[in-house]
This record gives C-alpha cells, structure tokens and sequence, in this order.
C-alpha cells in the first residue's frame, strides 16, 4: 500500500512539474522549432527571471508571479535585441549555425557570470503566503509550491496558442517557419516577425524564471541543467507545436519524479539527458513531429 | 626546411621549457604555465573537430574530466605511474570521442552541439553518483615521490603538460596540411558535396572525434596530481567548455596556429585577471571577448592578420 502511494504522488508531482517545465519551453519550442535559432541562452534568461522576482519580492515585498508577468515587456524588448543582433551577425550572411551558437554559448556566460557577481553563488528563494502550504487528498498530498507555477504555466501556454493559432501574427510566424520566401513574397518582413516572435518567446523567461523560484531555490549555473530539459523536450515535442511541447514535458517530469523518489534526487537530471540523447539519437524528429 | 619547422620547434620548445625548470625557482609560474598549456591542448583538440571539420563541442569538460577520473581510478586501485595515466586517460576519452563520432551519423550541426552537452551532464552525474572515486565530496590524491630530475613535482607536471601541448600543436599543424585536413575541411563546408567527391566522410570524422577526444583526455590525465584534491565540480567545470571553444574562435579556427594564440592570449589574461582582479570577473571578460568576436570577427586574430597584410601589400 505504502508503495502505491508512493507511486501515485510521484506520478502526481511528476505532472505538475512537468507542467511548470512547459513554461521554461516555450521559449525554445518557439525560437528553436519555429524561427530555427538555436538559442541555448533562453534557460539563463529564465534564471534572470527568477532573480529579479527575487530582487523584487526582498526589496518591495513584490508577489513573484506579478513580477514575472511585470517584466515580461522588458524581456520581450531584450528578446527582440538578442535577435537583431543574431541576424545582423549571422543570419544575413547565412553563418547562423557554428558561429551562432557560439555566440548565445557567449550570451549565456556573459549573463550567469553577471548574476554571479552580482547576487553570489549561494541559492536564493522567495517568500509568498499560498507557497508553503500542501493540500492533503486521502493519501494524495499536493503541494502548492508545485501546483501554483503548474497553473500559471499551463494558462501561459494557453495565452501562446492563443497567439500563434489564432492571430495573424501567429499565423505569420507559424508561415516563416515552413517558408519565409513565400511570406516575403506575400509582403511581410520575415525579419520583423522573427523579431517578434523571437521577443515572444523570450518574454515567457520573466513569467517562468518567476515560477522556478517559487518551486526551489536557484543558482546562477543552474540554467545549464536546464539548457538539456528544455531542448530535450523541445525536441521530443516536436520542435514548435505547444501541444507537442506540454506533452514531452509531462513525460519528462514524470520520469523524473519516478527517478528521483526510487533512486534518489541526484539521478534524476542524467534522466532528462538520457532521454535528450536517445531521442536524438532514435528520433530526431521528436515524438509529435513529421519524420 | 619547412615541413620539419614545426616539428623542430615544439621540440625546441620543450627542450627548453625542460632546462628552464633549472633556473626559475617561483613554483608560481609553472602552475601559471600548466594552466595555460593546459589551454592550448583542449583549445588545439577542440579545434580539431570544430574548426577543422565544422562540429561544435559544447562537452569538452566531459572528456577532460575522464581523462582525470581515469587517472584517479587507477591510482587509487593499482597505483599506477604518470606514464600509464596519461596513455589511459587519452584512450578512454578518445573511444568516448569515437562513440560521439558515430553520433555524428545522425546529427548533424547544432543537433550534435546539444547531445555534447547532454553528454557532459549524464558523465557527471555519473561521476557524482560514483562513491569509490568520490562521489560529490570529492577525494584526496596522494603525488608520488618527485625523483631526481625536477625539484618538485609541478615543474615535473609542467614539463609533462608542455610535451603534450607542443605534440598536439605538431599533430594539429600536420593535419592541417594533410589529406586528412582536406577532407576535413570538405566537411566542413559542405557535408553532402564531399561524400559525392568521395571523400571517406565517416571515416575522417571518426578520426576528428577520437583524436580531439584523445587529446583532451590526456589534458585531463594529469590533473588529479596538479589539484591533488578531485572534485566533480572542478573536472567538469564549465571554464573548460567555454574556453576550449573561445580561445580557437578568438584565435581563428582554420589554422592550427590559431587556438595556440587564442589559449597563450587569453590564458594568460585570465591567469594574471585572477591574481589582480577576481576569478568571476575574468571569466566576464571571457564571456564578452568572445562575443565581440564571433561578432565582430569571425575569423578571429589570424584572419584579423591576414586582412590587415592583405591590405597593406
């Protein structure tokens, strides 16, 4: 019985979770799968996020996830510099791949050794009043630490496909992905909505940084842990479709939990890249995408 | 003449760098020099593979630290002497290079850059995880007695360090001007076009891999007795990573002179950054050094040279 129990809170805080590993996604489902711009610098973006909710909730009391949701303008605005930045560099003159991946590995150094000098390597947390609770549903116990960013996150990715699947701007950004030649052709700017998109993607960063901190504390070189879980699930997602994105990351979630109550929480991460690895290695296409 | 140049001179070099241990007595210098020639053999390696043939390795640290986790294990079970370490560290990190050469069958471009980096947290969990060699705590590694040729041991492990950094500086450079570093570089440019050429394409890249890999563990083979204290997170520290990539980007990636220049450039700036100013700061300066580069010049200094004597004459 105590197994069983066991099991089903795992697979219980596995989905909730993963759920919340959605709202680290997003960003790179988008920048990744759609706009085909590797940018490995997003998971340190959200460990920004998480700082300045930190920042915020210390010096003025702030609540985290109205933080988040604040500073989702300034981070569409760093969003749509980053890409202006990468195409002038790189895109244009169709050097994208070696020496743009080097230069978001260059980005996310500049930004966690930033964080680094600024606020130390000790791990910094968030007080809020609903966080700390735990409801108890027979022998299910869900904690609100876990369930809140889950919600948020889930009404995140709703408000994306909202935007991608139900606006001309989606739509437009959905086009550049399969042909920004024919997009040009019908006289839009695939440059301007790239930028957009890409400004897009990088605002969800405030709003999941946010939730990262109210799940644990944070570090600045925790991005890297994420930087294999994001793509991973990006990948196995299907690279751009946020179903595909909310399914890989509760799989991913779950499996992790799975891992981390039955052979310890220090397993749990190699789970993401096995995963990572095997998918790439298997199926490159992801799980929910065209082979 | 030419063709024995290099040779020739990295031979001097170390000959050199050998009787230079007779007349300089600050022990702070050879653990300065070890660090950097440290550099210019990940540099060198990482080159090999992500100048010469076009794929990015994020997890160069991956195959450092097995390199010095090789070491540490057969220390602590047969206690073997550095000869063997270095020999076993390059093999087991080269047949890892090897593994991650059949990889590049499937993935190409950034998709082989992120299963790099996937590599490089899986080992290390592993390691963490792995009590007998440590675990997270880390463990004590004893040195052996110095013998009667070096008055210590790390102008012993200098002189080791400059042998391994001047052989894969002459492998590099021969390379180069090889066969092997034309199909390479056919690689590089166009995968698809050089496997119609017939060019063996698997074939070089397996050799890319498992030599870069090779190199880099033998970088990493001697590193438990530099430290003497392992820890996880020093062999696999991101500094490895990013520097092995920065220093050939700032350097010029076609070239095998240029991670050479990049790792005596930059480590040397970081080594004299962390004695005046701090170790978090300089890794910053790294950070945007690289980035004004790639962006501003991506042929880096060597190509910088080139365009500056192109326009003078």
């Amino acid at each position: 019985m105590v197994a069983s129990d066991l099991l089903l809170n795992a697979v219980v805080a596995g989905v909730l979770l993963g759920g919340f590993y959605t709202a680290v996604s997003l960003g790179v489902s988008v920048a990744f799968g759609l706009l085909d711009v590797v940018n490995i610098a997003h998971p340190v973006f959200v460990i920004l996020g998480s700082y300045l909710a930190y920042a915020m909730n210390v010096t003025l009391g702030l609540d985290p996830i109205l933080t988040g949701l604040a500073f989702t303008p300034a981070f569409y605005a760093l969003g749509v510099a980053v890409y202006r930045v990468y195409y002038a560099s790189f895109e244009k003159t169709g050097q994208e791949s070696l020496r743009g991946l080097v230069f978001f590995f260059g980005v996310l150094f500049i930004v966690e050794v930033g964080l680094l000098l600024q606020f130390g390597v000790d791990y910094r947390l968030v007080e809020a009043g609903y966080i700390g609770e735990t409801l108890r549903l027979g022998p299910l116990s869900v904690a609100l630490r876990l369930a809140v960013p889950c919600l948020v996150a889930l009404a995140l990715t709703a408000a994306l496909a909202a935007v991608l699947h139900g606006t001309s701007y989606g739509r437009a950004i959905r086009a550049v992905a399969q042909d920004s030649f024919a997009l040009r052709l019908m006289g839009v700017d695939p440059v301007r909505v790239k930028a957009f998109a890409f400004g897009l993607a990088t605002a969800t960063a405030s709003l999941a940084g946010a939730l990262l901190i109210m799940i644990g504390p944070v570090e600045p070189a925790m991005n890297r842990e994420y930087i294999g879980r994001v793509f991973a699930i990006a990948v196995l997602g299907g690279m751009g479709s946020v179903g595909g994105t909310l399914a890989a990351a509760v799989i991913l979630g779950v499996a992790e939990s799975l891992t981390a109550t039955f052979y310890g929480p220090s397993w749990a991460l190699a789970v993401s890249f096995g995963i990572l690895l095997l998918t790439l290695a298997v199926r490159p296409a992801g799980l929910f995408g065209q082979a | 003449m030419r063709r024995w140049a290099v040779p020739a001179g990295a031979l001097a070099l170390v000959t050199v760098g050998a009787l230079l241990t007779r007349l300089v007595q600050n022990q702070y210098y050879y653990f300065a020099a070890y660090v950097i020639l440290q550099y210019v053999v990940l540099a060198t390696a990482w080159n090999i593979l992500g100048g010469f043939a076009g794929y990015v390795n994020f997890g160069s640290a991956a195959f450092f630290a097995l390199g010095a986790y090789t070491s540490v294990v057969l220390i602590k079970s047969v206690g073997a002497p550095l000869p063997v370490l270095l020999l076993a560290g390059g093999a087991v990190a080269g047949l890892l290079g090897l593994g991650l050469g059949y990889l590049t069958l499937r993935l190409r471009g950034v998709f082989f850059s992120i299963a790099t980096l996937a590599l490089a947290v899986v080992l290390q969990t592993m390691v963490v995880n792995w009590e007998y060699v440590g675990g997270a705590r880390g463990a004590y590694v004893v040195r052996p007695r110095t013998g009667a040729l070096f008055s210590s041991y790390v102008e012993l492990l200098f002189v080791v360090m400059l042998a391994l950094a001047a052989g894969s500086v002459t492998l590099a450079w021969w390379i180069q001007h090889s066969r092997v570093g034309r199909g390479l570089a056919a690689i590089r440019d166009n995968e698809e076009a050089a496997e119609c050429m017939g060019v063996p394409t698997l074939r070089l890249k397996l050799l890319a891999t498992t030599l870069s890999g090779g190199l880099m563990g033998l970088a990493g083979a001697p590193f438990p007795y530099y430290v003497t204290y392992m820890e996880p997170a020093s062999a696999f520290n991101l500094d490895y990573a990013v520097n092995s990539l920065a220093m050939p980007m700032i350097g010029g990636t076609t070239t095998w002179l240029g991670p050479v220049l990049g790792a005596v450039l930059l480590g040397t700036a970081q080594q004299v950054a962390t004695v005046t100013i701090s170790s978090a700061l300089n890794l910053l300066i790294v950070g945007v050094v690289l980035v004004l580069f790639v962006v501003l010049a991506p042929e880096g200094l060597v190509g910088l040279a080139r365009r500056l004597a192109g326009r003078g004459g």
